[in-house]
């Protein structure tokens, strides 16, 4: 077991100037090329944001944003996807501490929450499509369908990105590698998280406004 | 030995959060003011007592001030030298999103601002 143990996040030296450290460890070199990714994809959701904001009033005669959207379904997604963010907090700290069966429970609130959220966005789409407000209705349907969407297609690719992970645990072991991939899927999940944050203010909250 | 580890815990700085249970102080933190934060958005989007136009600032300073805590306590950006590069990144980011946003709804705004209303529109096609 202690040869699994991550040798390049060994202590860093005390009084060597950071100029002189040389290169850094693998682990935050790893995170910050994890960390372009994540802005790069939330210039994508500032596309789809920026869409939204400006078609979020061409309606076309049909249904518009205060009718559609029922505030109490939203905040219990909300509530889901912040408890899923901190339930993957808890998860990286027993994945740290090689914690096997800790790790492996967190992991599964996680994604149980996870999955939670994504039937209750697709019960909300399936209500709305069913009431003739799918997405080719308007120019409006059309953008909320898509930066939505587009959350909730990320939050299921996290869900399977968890089970690959929690494979890995199972047959890899605690291994650096494997944590510093658990240690990309905690930024991506929390990521995700900071967009829901935009969608519920801007899209749920901003039509009630 | 204990004098190192002194000066490392001097040297280290605020927000980086190493030991298990600094970091599970650090989520528990962030998840409280994520749900103070998120009630409070809710709160306001229907309140009678907030004066109504100011609705929508109070939303947006809500939002970026809860993608903060999200960002200090769940993602760990601190001030510490590991996390610089974050930073400047972090700061990239956020310009080309403002600029993505607000320059589309600028210039659209403008663009509405400036097309003539439907009905003179078809006023002109009549008389010519």
């Amino acid at each position: 077991m202690n040869t699994l143990v991550d040798v390049v996040s060994a202590e860093i030296p005390v009084g060597v100037p950071l100029s002189e450290r040389g290169p850094a460890p693998k682990r935050i070199v790893a995170a910050f090329g994890f960390w372009l990714f994540l802005l790069s994809d939330i210039i994508i959701f500032a596309g789809l944001f920026a869409a939204y904001a400006v078609l979020c009033g061409a309606t076309d005669g049909g249904p518009s944003a205060v009718e559609l959207f029922d505030k109490r379904h939203v905040l219990i997604e909300t509530g889901c996807l912040l408890a899923s963010s901190f339930t993957c907090g808890m998860m990286m700290i027993a994945a740290d501490r090689r914690e096997t069966v800790l790790t492996y429970s967190w992991a599964l609130v996680t994604a149980g929450l996870g999955i939670a959220f994504l039937s209750l966005e697709f019960s909300e789409f399936a209500h709305m499509v069913h009431q003739g407000a799918g997405p080719t209705r308007s120019a409006f349907l059309s953008s909320f369908f898509t930066l939505v969407g587009t959350h909730g297609a990320h939050v299921t690719a996290g869900i399977a990105w968890l089970a690959i992970m929690m494979a890995q645990v199972g047959t890899l072991g605690f291994r650096p590698m494997v944590i510093r991939r658990m240690l990309c899927f905690s930024l991506f999940w929390h990521a995700l998280y900071i967009v829901w944050i935009g969608v519920f203010t801007v899209v749920y909250l901003g039509a009630h406004a | 030995m204990n004098a190192h580890s002194e000066v490392a815990e001097a040297e280290r700085a605020p927000g980086s959060h190493q030991s298990g249970r600094e970091r599970l102080r650090s989520y528990t933190l962030g998840l409280a003011l994520a749900v103070l934060l998120t009630a409070a958005s809710f709160a306001a989007s229907s309140s009678s007592y907030v004066w109504t136009p100011s609705i929508p600032i109070l939303l947006a300073v809500l939002a970026i001030a809860q993608m903060g805590v999200h960002l200090v306590f769940f993602l760990h950006i601190s001030s510490s030298p590991d996390s610089t590069n974050n930073i400047l990144s972090l700061a990239f980011g956020i310009f080309v999103v403002g600029l993505v946003i607000f320059g589309s709804m600028i210039i659209v705004s403008n663009l509405n601002h400036n097309m003539q209303p439907m009905d003179q529109l078809m006023d002109m096609h009549r008389q010519r």
